[in-house]
């Protein structure tokens, strides 16, 4: 649900936009229409030189379209102040583009700055978009960008973009620049935040597997800002427009649908589970009918302690002196399949425990629920059959 | 006949040359490096100034000599020279900084080249045919000086202020304006804040060429320790001569000195 302290996002229309550059056959942005629901991740992506940026940009006038109208919640963008437009629609870019010389603080309250906002309130604004982005304020408010990681400052670089919370956001490759780990955790932190905040977020990115993480919406776009296909990741994956769509989407697709399904949306399966201080023998013969070498021992609310094997379970004691296993494999019902994949795939049992509420056990994910998963959704795309 | 002067514009080259750290300046001097050379070069100058100094009050001159290496001519040459330094320094900075600022604007581009040709022109220009020139045009006196020192020590600072800004990460500058910041908001906001350590060796650069070039003052009824030079060569007194080539170099290291404990201070916090 959407915080009621944040502007909600708008609608963003692009009617017959184009772009041509003097001297320049090719129009950069062929007359582009779409439109942007409000509230919703819309991700351009397409190849280096597609146009994807350029049309970004002349969102926010900071490339002016040659014809076509652009239309922010009904209004045109054209018939407003391009400065007064840019303070309302946040702006982000790779590596943040934070300013050098000026402190974490000074650039997250910038624009609050140029609306002309008094110092308190600006202060408190900062304090509070940093806690946001998960910056403890007291430690980087006087930090510079160079003192700290670039994840981190990329972090910043969103804090200052939403510190006039404006109802739309543009960011322009903005995890380009990062590590993959941070990278990803930057994603997931983004669709935290807009689960938080749900404003229209303009996202644009040449990396299909981001796009796919975080759109709501995917625009797939050819040279001249072509729109090839516009549709939700699943309908693109599973049914891609044409053979360009498939070549971009790439290998996998299946694969990559796992990331769009989630642990809760399919069914478990079930390992078999003793309490603490339970029968062990009880257990172990449970296990054998079940065609099980392990069993999992739960504590008293229900969250794993450890794996036991058949042969553990041959002391009666080994259900009560247990230590808990602190590495145990585990996922959340939240994780994509594709999480669960991977925690599989480094698990030394092959089987992936879910965690619920208050990390109680709910259940068990082996490969076969995952294939059996798999199998649910639309067998062949042509990405694959042309494999 | 030029040998002394032109001897302190020699020792301003190497000056010239690690202008190139300043407009790349993550290749300057190690920190311990640059503290030490702050401290030492202003203590060794004053030794230097304070020896010759002594000489003067001690050393048998004869009486030609006398009239001008005695304490007193000395100090008014000084600040006679410094005053020449100072006011060309106020329209080089006034003159070079507004310009190049101008000439990086994007709708000023074309008006570069010609201008950029002029400033090397008038600094490639051997510098006693330029004063020379100048006073043809004006006639000899103070301000035919300071016109002269000026078209002659504009080159640094115009050049740097173009350089400095022009390295500004293009990415800042769009950042900015993406966030609604005006184009003036951005150059006085971002632009000339991220340039101002390479406009201030430039600045340095201008200052040290034109304590130099002032000892060419004299020929042109400008005045200062320049005189000290010519007489020294003109009547063949050594003593003259020697004190005021020592002099003038000394004031250039001083004014370069001041230059770079100005750029370690003013140099903006977070640039690294």
């Amino acid at each position: 649900m959407p915080d009621e302290k944040f502007t909600h996002g708008v609608d963003i229309e692009l009617v017959d936009v184009s772009k041509r550059y003097p001297g320049q056959q090719e129009a950069a942005v062929d007359n582009v229409s779409m439109r942007i629901p409000a509230g919703e991740i819309v991700v351009l992506v397409g190849p280096s030189g597609c146009g994807k940026t350029t049309t970004m940009k002349m969102i926010n006038r900071l490339i002016e379209p040659t014809s076509g109208q652009i239309l922010l919640d009904g209004d045109n963008v054209i018939e407003r102040d391009a400065d007064d437009l840019r303070r309302h629609i946040g702006y982000v870019i790779q590596a943040g583009g934070l300013f050098p010389h000026m402190t974490v603080a000074a650039n997250v309250g910038l624009v609050p700055g140029l609306l002309k906002w008094d110092k308190k309130r600006t202060t408190e604004r900062v304090d509070e978009l940093l806690d946001l982005v998960g910056l403890d304020p007291a430690d980087f408010r006087n930090r510079y960008p160079r003192e700290i990681s670039g994840g981190q400052q990329q972090r910043v670089g969103v804090a200052r973009a939403l510190a006039a919370d404006p109802p739309v956001l543009l960011m322009d490759e903005p995890f380009g620049a990062v590590d993959p780990i941070t990278r990803s955790r930057l994603q997931d932190e983004l669709i935290r935040l807009q689960d938080e905040l749900g404003k229209t977020i303009v996202f644009v990115t040449h990396d299909f597997d981001e796009a796919v993480k975080l759109g709501d919406r995917i625009a797939v776009l050819a040279t001249g800002s072509r729109i090839v296909q516009y549709d939700t990741p699943a309908e693109i994956l599973t049914n891609p427009a044409d053979q360009y769509v498939a070549d971009f989407v790439g290998a996998g697709a299946a694969l990559k649908q796992l990331t769009l399904t989630r642990v809760r949306d399919v069914e478990l399966d079930e390992a078999v589970t003793v309490s603490l201080g339970g029968d062990a023998a009880d257990a172990a013969r449970r296990a054998q009918q079940a065609g099980r070498q392990h069993v999992i021992l739960l504590d008293q609310r229900s969250r794993p302690i450890r794996w036991l094997s058949l042969r553990d379970l041959q002391q009666s004691s080994a259900t009560s002196n247990a230590q808990r296993d602190e590495d145990l494999e585990a996922v959340s019902t939240a994780s994509t399949l594709n999480d669960a994949l991977d925690t599989m795939l480094t698990s030394s049992h092959g089987v992936v425990l879910v965690r619920g509420r208050d990390n109680a056990y709910v259940g068990a994910i082996r490969l076969d629920t995952i294939m059996a998963a798999m199998q649910d959704m639309q067998p062949t795309t042509p990405a694959e059959t042309s494999q | 006949m030029t040998t002394g002067p032109s001897s302190t514009l020699e020792a301003d080259e190497p000056l010239v040359a690690d202008d190139d750290r300043g407009t790349a300046p993550t290749t300057g001097e190690s920190t311990g490096a640059s503290v030490r050379r702050l401290v030492i070069q202003p203590v060794v100058v004053l030794l230097v100034m304070a020896g010759v100094a002594v000489y003067v009050s001690t050393a048998t001159l004869n009486p030609t000599e006398a009239g001008l290496l005695n304490i007193d001519s000395l100090v008014a040459l000084t600040i006679e020279h410094l005053q020449i330094t100072a006011v060309t320094a106020v329209i080089v900075v006034a003159i070079g900084l507004p310009l190049g600022i101008l000439l990086t604007r994007p709708w000023a581009r074309y008006g570069r080249p010609p201008v950029v040709v002029l400033a090397n022109l008038g600094q490639a220009a051997p510098s006693v045919g330029l004063l020379v020139l100048v006073a043809g045009l004006m006639g000899v006196g103070f301000w035919t000086a300071i016109v002269g020192l000026s078209i002659y020590g504009v080159l640094p600072t115009l050049r740097n202020t173009m350089t400095g800004l022009e390295q500004v990460d293009r990415t800042l500058i769009e950042s900015a304006r993406g966030m609604g910041m005006s184009a003036r908001a951005t150059l006085a906001r971002v632009e000339l804040p991220m340039a101002v350590p390479v406009i201030l060796t430039g600045i340095r650069l201008s200052l040290v060429l034109i304590v130099g070039t002032a000892a060419l003052a004299p020929f042109i009824g400008g005045g200062g320790l320049g005189q000290l030079i010519i007489t020294g060569v003109n009547l063949q007194l050594d003593k003259q001569l020697i004190v005021g080539a020592v002099l003038i170099a000394s004031l250039a290291l001083l004014i370069d000195w001041v230059g770079r404990v100005v750029e370690t201070f003013a140099r903006p916090k977070g640039l690294s």
